[in-house]
């Protein structure tokens, strides 16, 4: 039997981006398209194996090795650090992580500031390097409704169009890192399958059009 | 749930590495459960996990149940004439382990040789971490990097030093992409972000990998550590020398590691099982004059290559309510003594995992049941 190569998709929009992409560089799985409840898609052929995860838990199946490799938001890696490696910017899926307000928001620094996000440490991160105190406020989703209702000053966020924020009267204020999708791998994958990987690498690369390496 | 525990692959991994150590005339060091406190609140980036089990002394004094046990064997070393410490070690240690956010009691086994290091010494140490990852699995990879040459690729090219910190973590990372950005937001010209890419993308065994080191860097920056390096992998045997790669992603804290730095790595098991390397800085806030070099194997990473062992026992020996004892007694010494492990019992177990199930019935042996 073939060494298979494990890869983890993330669900939705950007998987599908992300999968016609590995398809496009000759690693195509035609049953991934079939409408039924499989989870795992094998082309022995191409040796890989695909399956779809939760964007979020894309990097903890790599980082722990049920996944070589895997794609996954720079913001999900900046947020969780986990121990892999992060092989190439596939520049799809692109927005930023930006902090934002109502647009008649005055930072008073008197006051500790009071921030709803979802990525408490991107934004920790983010406060402590400009030294300014702040209070997280941890929430799981709806963060735009924060500010709106008095639970925080601002909110730290994904923004891709802006139109969610413009809706409800918000607007960014600061953007802190600009986010794409990115291959990772899992360290131990990588020593063992290295020509699989870096094969597989180098021909997404064509596809996406890498023109800074 | 089975919790029975047999000798499992840990220890078995344990017992050889001793072995290995103690042939090579390491001494093993023996430690006490508990030291002060304040030894790991001060090198507490040197841990692994910050988090420290602690107690107040009957003396009032804090202490705390040892999460790493190097630190203790410099305090309580002494710097000897021109000789080197070499010892091994076999202790617990308590640390708070993955994702669990709770203190585990993790198995370690590591040597350290501390003292004048020089090339036969850095080439045992690294000659013994390959033992010990091939004593784990013939399917494994020994990567070393060399932070000092790193930090000579760094001089060489003019990247300020206020980079050089990023730019370590993202070679350590494989992140070629964002490397790239910061050479460029750092001024670099052309030619020299692609030298230093060159630390991304140059890896592999090290009879490819040095001599185009070489070519790249010849010129741009000291190649003593590659010539270091170069000398080191010439003593290897070929056999154990096909499991080195050159690999600068091992990127160890700068403030305690400089010179050779490695990390080990096997099939299957998604972390590294070996880490070490020169860390004579470490020593220097000790006070200390001496180097040192050393490594460490995390069992506790193998809990789950135990898994492939598909049984508990050789042999199950089941007896009847009538039989004589003795005529068990002599079965079952009798199949250890052909080397296999014998559990004798009544009635099966529920859970174990046995390859022969055998019988005695009227003081014959039977054999019931065989898997392959």
């Amino acid at each position: 039997m073939k060494n298979m190569l494990n890869v983890a998709l993330p669900k939705g929009r950007l998987g599908e981006k992300v999968y016609a992409i590995f398809e496009s560089a000759g690693f195509p799985c035609p049953s991934i398209k079939e409408q039924n409840r499989k989870l795992i898609f094998e082309n022995e052929e191409c040796a890989v194996r695909y399956f779809w995860v939760k964007p979020s838990d894309v990097a903890i199946y790599v980082e722990r090795g049920a996944a070589d490799i895997g794609v996954a938001g720079k913001d999900i890696l900046l947020e969780y650090r986990p121990d892999v490696y992060e092989l190439f910017d596939l520049n799809i899926g692109k927005c930023r992580m930006a902090v934002a307000a109502k647009k008649d928001f005055r930072d008073d620094p008197t006051k500790t500031l009071r921030v709803a996000t979802k990525f408490s440490r991107i934004a920790g991160e983010y406060y402590a390097s400009i030294g300014r105190e702040i209070d997280i406020i941890h929430l799981n989703g709806s963060i735009e409704i924060a500010p709106i209702l008095g639970l925080s000053d601002v909110i730290v966020d994904i923004v891709e169009t802006g139109t969610t924020l413009k809706e409800n009267d918000l607007e960014v204020k600061e953007t802190i890192v600009p986010i794409s999708a990115r291959l990772i791998a899992n360290k131990t994958g990588f020593k063992f399958k290295t020509e699989q990987i870096t094969r597989i690498m180098d021909e997404m690369k064509k596809q996406c059009g890498e023109n800074k390496q | 749930m089975n919790n029975r525990i047999f000798a499992g692959f840990e220890e078995k991994v344990t017992f050889a590495l001793r072995d290995l150590f103690s042939s090579y005339g390491y001494s093993r060091y023996k430690m006490s459960r508990f030291e002060e406190y304040d030894l790991y609140v001060r090198n507490k980036d040197f841990l692994i996990s910050d988090s420290v089990i602690t107690f107040t002394d009957t003396n009032g004094k804090l202490m705390a149940l040892k999460p790493d046990v190097t630190l203790s064997i410099i305090k309580n070393g002494k710097d000897g004439q021109g000789s080197v410490e070499k010892v091994y070690y076999n202790e617990n240690v308590y640390r708070v382990s993955g994702g669990s956010h709770g203190y585990k009691e993790i198995m370690q086994v590591g040597l350290e040789c501390i003292g004048e290091i020089d090339g036969y010494c850095s080439y045992e140490v690294l000659y013994l971490a390959a033992k010990s990852l091939l004593a784990i699995s013939p399917d494994c990879v020994l990567d070393l990097s060399h932070l000092g040459f790193i930090n000579e690729v760094f001089k060489g090219v003019g990247l300020d030093p206020a980079y050089r910190g990023a730019a370590l973590s993202l070679i350590g990372e494989k992140n070629l992409h964002e490397l790239m950005s910061l050479c460029e937001e750092a001024g670099l010209s052309e030619e020299n972000a692609r030298r230093i890419k060159k630390l991304i993308t140059l890896y592999g065994a090290p009879e490819e990998v040095l001599p185009r080191l070489k070519e790249t860097f010849g010129g741009i920056c000291d190649l003593s550590s590659i010539e270091e390096l170069e000398e080191t992998v010439a003593l290897f045997d070929p056999e154990t020398r096909s499991i080195l790669r050159i690999d600068f992603s091992v990127v160890n804290d700068v403030r305690y590691y400089n010179g050779t730095v490695f990390k080990g790595f096997v099939k299957d098991v998604p972390v590294g099982v070996l880490s070490g390397g020169r860390y004579d800085k470490l020593l220097e806030k000790f006070g200390r004059k001496a180097g040192a070099i050393g490594f460490a194997v995390y069992l506790d990473a193998l809990e789950r290559m135990e898994d492939l062992r598909p049984f508990d026992v050789d042999v199950l020996l089941l007896y009847g309510e009538k039989e004589d004892l003795a005529t068990v007694r002599m079965w079952a010494k009798d199949l250890m003594q052909s080397g296999k492990s014998v559990q004798v019992q009544r009635a099966i177990p529920e859970d174990l995992r046995y390859q022969k199930l055998m019988k005695i019935e009227e003081g014959r042996l039977i054999l019931l049941e065989e898997y392959a």
